[in-house]
């Protein structure tokens, strides 16, 4: 590898990282996971002047839920870890169908989850799964932190609305207000594909009644797809052959596809109306098991 | 006593494979880790355009770059007539482009620098002026008679077409026909894969002024070929050309032709006068080294209603990139194509081609395979399927029938190729039982219930391995036969050399099997080195299965003549004539008193300390073996899939192998073949494939795009053996390596097909990816796979 010439700083404390950030003006990179960042600067697609390597931060690598049931991860929590939570498919299902489908388990071990949501790809998963559950970044700059909901965070392919002297601390997900249900499908072409498309799902139930619903799309689109408005016909309602249709065609009206060698646009919404219908499916059946 | 073959490591034994304990431990020694003494390093510019006049080339910012020490552009090259060199097929190809880039990847510029990180900086300082053409990317377009002329660098070409060439007999094939009850016909794509050895190509070149010695470390499958080709593209004399070729990090074809990083390097190191390291990078092998397959392929055949076949009618239409680079024998333009059908007893066979330029890389190499073997398989087993359903016959049952019965051979194929043994229907049977083929039926209507589609496919073939045998095969008309040289040192140790080039096919550790078996000298005193020219006897190096047939043999024949030496030693120890010596695994004894022998290691130190009178002292030898024929393993690979109509995606539920390679030496070594093979074959039926915009971009250039399964998705695999040894080779061995990238991906894709084919669709282009499945099933019509590629 044999990226253009980079000063490599390590800091050990956030503060100490955002003074690197903001004196270099706008010309630094945080270098969480690497993942992302380090084939970027391989293949010479990205080619700051300085490095900030935020490895040795202590106390960045957690991930737990607070008492009001909502989920925080830590700048340092791999994907790894949540993988190998046992915890979070009962509080974050959607998280946790999500975590196995991310990358390949090499990756998995290094890349972040907050790394991922940072780095803005139209086809990541867990911006997806940030999108359709209400979750937000919180931002530390020289004045302090902020909140980013995930609807602003993203402003484009690649492009998001961390101020440049910002990084991303903590990603937090809302606990849901009812019982938890949710999924996330994906189709790729192997282990370690991105996404041909996927649908991240998350329902709060109260009984058998939708009370609160999430969707997002990863792949089908110049960013991840916000499908929250589309799928919320499903409030107030239960989930029944008549309602799970009305929901998937509304998502998969949403998609915004194009034609290339994964696939015609038309596929590609199919797949998001298979993949919607699917999982609600599945949840309705779970629900009746429980019931 | 003799000795226990099994346990010296000889011929059956499952040994270890010695290489591997550098491997693993991450000592395994490549180009790349070779560091030599004031070494500069190079980088190539290539071209983002597919099909571009080059109007200028500024490299003076390149050149102001501190620690740039040369830069190389097509003038460089031209200036000492190194613009453009011979391919392996006759024709010629740009080292670096002078008047036009003729496809994306191509070489425009080099820059030699200080460190490898100064010469990519360079390399973007460089400002190249392009006027962009047409791009052609598939033969369609190259046919076009509006098609811009992509080789006007040519006299006498006027138009993209390569080749036009024919084999076997048209008027007994048109009687055929007017015979036949039934004609059932078939036509598809063999995508353009790559092979994508982990390991990208690379050279290391350091020519010495003082000696006039040019040393040349090379990511090389054929040293020797190299190192010819080098002395006539060079013009230096071959007798000062060391070619080195040490750890190999894969080949699978790749690293048979000539690159122009090679070249451009050598003559970097010439002018320099230091050593010059390229390495290339993943990109640039993907986009820019021989790629495999890229054939169209039609054809016809004849049937009788009870199931016979009476003849086959084809025609291929191959694209071979900018250059005509395909590396094969002399004699055929489009390698062993005409070996499609050999396990069958197919009466009368006619075959046409033709070849275009495209604006793709060059290459057309054997990616694991004979050339062009891995089509003509494929094309035969979705044609025999294709022609099963036409005649409503069952898949298995068809294939009884025809294929050839084990009291036929030697059987002469209608293309005149001789196979020569083999038990065909035992194989097939074997697979049917393994995979439940009876219980199928009902298997398939029970998914139905459960929307799921099940699918059977069948793959059944014999191809021809270990060319050649020099009255047919040479490359660049230089013979294919191959060499090893065996010395056994006074302590019965001993070194093997051989003229192959061992890339992961475990040379270290059979040869020395062989050489166990043959004289008794446990596997692990033997040392095994292939791959520098000073050393190694000439041979023409490893690809097309041909390592075991040919040098594999030359070990045995060696190690005969040395057991023939010590025997006249063996005579002299035990003071009786030679005719009263016996031999058993290890040792010579009397004939009649078992007692009094002498090992092979006493004769090994008597050969170097008490020869007989007027014998020569030592104990080494060489053997160049020149096979009386190809060798022609068979196989059945089946495989059961579920298709999942909604998306498109399918599953492996079962894949069941069975291989008859002869003699098997190494059992282990034998089974991570088959099981790479068929791991390569299901990513070729399912992922892994090089496509094209209508601009000429190359989809597949990187790791997202070009797609290599992981242990995570790849089916598991049963493997199941016969044995039918090869009547002609010195130890029965016929060939392993390549059989299963050769006949596996139709086994896959008939899979599917069964699962999919009652929605009226006849065939889905490999890589039968999800999208391709589902829009095949939901329009009940074929898919293409021919590019352009749509990219919005
Ligand atoms: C082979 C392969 C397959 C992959 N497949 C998938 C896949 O299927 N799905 C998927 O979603 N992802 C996939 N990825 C990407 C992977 O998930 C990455 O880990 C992730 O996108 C980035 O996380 P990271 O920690 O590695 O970030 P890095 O690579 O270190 O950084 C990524 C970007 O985010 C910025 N950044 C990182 N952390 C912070 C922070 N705390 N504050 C501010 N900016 C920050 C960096 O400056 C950089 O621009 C794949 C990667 C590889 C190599």
């Amino acid at each position: 590898m044999y990226p253009n010439r980079f000063d490599y700083e390590s800091p050990t404390t956030v503060e100490e990282a955002i003074a690197i950030l903001d004196r270099s003006g706008g010309e630094a990179k945080v270098l969480s996971g690497g993942q992302s960042l380090i084939p970027m600067l391989k293949l010479r697609f990205a080619a700051p002047a300085t490095i900030v390597d935020i490895n040795n931060i202590p106390g960045l690598d957690y991930h737990h839920v607070d008492d009001e049931g909502n989920l925080h991860i830590g700048a340092l929590c791999r994907h790894v870890d949540l993988e190998e939570s046992t915890t979070l498919a009962d509080t974050h299902p959607t998280l946790a169908a999500a975590a196995e489908l991310v990358a390949d388990p090499i990756v998995r071990t290094r890349g972040t989850f907050v790394g991922s949501v940072c780095h803005a790809d139209p086809q990541g998963d867990w911006a997806a799964t940030m999108l359709a559950q209400g979750g937000y970044v919180v931002a530390q700059g020289p004045n302090g932190r902020r909140r980013i909901d995930m609807g602003d965070f993203v402003l484009g392919p690649f492009v998001t609305a961390l101020a440049y002297n910002e990084m991303a601390v903590e990603a937090v997900i809302p606990g849901a207000s009812g019982t938890p249900r949710g999924s996330y499908l994906k189709l790729e072409r192997r282990v370690g594909d991105f996404a041909t498309a996927s649908v991240a799902v998350s329902l709060d139930m109260d009984g058998d009644v939708i009370r609160k619903a999430g969707c997002a799309l990863a792949g089908v689109g110049g960013r991840t797809i916000d499908a929250n408005d589309a799928i919320s016909c499903l409030v107030g309602k239960t989930l029944t052959e008549d309602s799970i249709d009305q929901a998937s065609d509304a998502v998969a009206a949403v998609a915004e596809p194009r034609t290339d060698h994964r696939g015609s646009d038309a596929y590609k919404r199919h797949i998001v109306q298979t993949f919607v219908k699917r999982i609600l499916t599945n949840l309705a059946r779970t629900e009746q098991k429980a019931a | 006593m003799a000795l226990d073959e099994l346990k010296i490591g000889g011929m059956g034994a499952s040994r270890r494979r010695v290489e591997d304990n550098r491997f693993i431990r991450g000592k395994g020694k490549y180009v790349d880790d070779v560091v030599l003494p004031a070494m500069l390093h190079m980088e190539i510019l290539r071209s983002p355009v597919a099909h571009a006049r080059i109007k200028s080339i500024d490299t003076s910012a390149a050149w102001e770059v501190p620690g740039v020490r040369l830069v190389l552009t097509g003038e460089t090259m031209a200036a000492r007539n190194l613009a453009w060199m011979p391919t392996l097929s006759y024709d010629t190809q740009a080292v670096i482009a002078t008047d036009k880039v003729r496809f994306q990847g191509q070489e425009v510029a080099a820059v030699v620098a200080d460190d490898p990180y100064i010469a990519k900086d360079a390399c973007s300082k460089i400002v190249v002026e392009y006027e962009q053409l047409p791009a052609i990317v598939n033969p369609d377009q190259a046919k076009d008679s509006s098609a811009p002329l992509i080789r006007d660098d040519k006299v006498n070409q006027d138009s993209n077409k390569i080749f036009d060439w024919e084999i076997g007999d048209k008027e007994a094939t048109e009687k055929a026909f007017a015979d036949a009850d039934v004609v059932s016909s078939l036509e598809l794509h063999y995508p353009r894969s790559h092979p994508s050895p982990l390991e990208p190509c690379g050279s290391i070149a350091d020519f010495d002024r003082a000696t006039g010695k040019l040393t040349v470390y090379m990511t090389t499958q054929a040293p020797h070929i190299i190192r010819a080709a080098v002395a006539m593209v060079a013009e230096l004399p071959e007798h000062q050309i060391r070619i080195i070729s040490p750890d190999l990090g894969g080949g699978f074809g790749n690293k048979v032709p000539v690159y122009p990083g090679y070249v451009i390097s050598i003559l970097a190191s010439i002018l320099t006068e230091r050593p010059v390291k390229w390495i290339e990078d993943k990109s640039g092998n993907l986009i820019s080294t021989g790629f495999g397959r890229d054939v169209y392929l039609k054809g016809e055949m004849a049937l009788r209603k009870d199931g016979k076949i009476l003849g086959m009618r084809m025609h291929t239409t191959s694209d071979h990139g900018a250059f005509f680079a395909d590396a094969q024998p002399t004699k055929f333009k489009i390698g062993l194509m005409h070996s499609t059908f050999a396990c069958y007893d197919v009466p009368a066979a006619y075959l046409t081609s033709d070849g275009y330029y495209t604006n793709k890389a060059p290459g057309g190499v054997a990616y694991r395979c004979s050339f062009r073997v891995t089509e003509a398989m494929f094309f035969q087993e979705r044609m025999i399927h294709a022609a099963a359903n036409d005649l409503g016959m069952d898949q298995a049952e068809f294939r009884r029938v025809n294929l050839v019965k084990d009291d036929m051979f030697p059987y002469r194929t209608a293309f005149g190729f001789l196979t020569d043994s083999g038990q065909y229907a035992k194989c097939l049977d074997l697979g049917l039982e393994a995979i439940g083929y009876s219980s199928f039926k009902a298997e398939q209507e029970e998914a139905r219930k459960r929307g799921k589609l099940l699918g059977i496919g069948i793959s059944t073939m014999t191809e021809p391995l270990g060319a050649g045998n020099s009255r047919e095969y040479d490359i660049i008309g230089i013979k294919m036969f191959d060499s090893a040289e065996l010395r056994v040192h006074m302590t019965g140790k001993a070194i093997l050399r051989t003229g192959a080039k061992t890339q992961g096919q475990g040379h270290e550790t059979t040869w020395a099997q062989i050489v166990a078996h043959e004289l008794g000298i446990p596997a692990d005193d033997i040392v095994v080195e292939e791959g520098d020219t000073d050393t190694a006897p000439f041979g023409m190096g490893t690809y097309a299965s041909r390592s075991t047939p040919v040098a594999g043999a030359a070990v045995a024949m060696v190690a005969r003549k040395i057991r023939a030496k010590a025997r006249k030693i063996a005579a002299h120890l035990l003071e009786v004539s030679e005719e009263d010596i016996e031999w058993e695994l290890g040792r010579f004894y009397v004939r009649g008193n078992e007692e009094r022998g002498v090992t092979i290691q006493d004769c090994a130190l008597a050969a170097y300390s008490n020869v007989p009178d007027g014998m020569e002292p030592g104990l080494e030898n060489n053997a160049y073996y020149d096979p009386p024929n190809l060798t022609w393993p068979f196989a059945a690979y089946i495989c059961k899939v579920e298709v999942d109509p909604e998306t498109g995606v399918w599953d492996v539920l079962k894949f069941v192998a069975v291989d008859d390679c002869g003699v098997r030496i190494n059992p282990m070594v034998v089974e991570g073949q088959i099981m790479g093979g068929l791991t390569e074959a299901y990513a070729m039926a399912n992922m892994q494939y090089i496509t094209f915009d209508e601009e000429g971009n190359c989809i597949g250039a990187n790791y997202i795009d070009y797609l290599l399964p992981t242990a995570w998705e790849t089916p598991g695999f049963e493997l199941h053996e016969v044995v039918t040894p090869c009547p002609h080779h010195p130890i029965g061995a016929k060939g392993i390596g390549e059989c299963a990238t050769v006949g596996g991906p139709a086994a896959f894709v008939n899979a599917v097909m069964s699962a999919i084919e009652h929605t009226g669709v006849r065939n889905v282009d490999m890589p039968l990816m999800p999208n391709r499945v589902y829009d095949a099933v939901r329009n009940g019509q074929d898919v293409s796979g021919m590019p352009p590629v749509r990219v919005d």
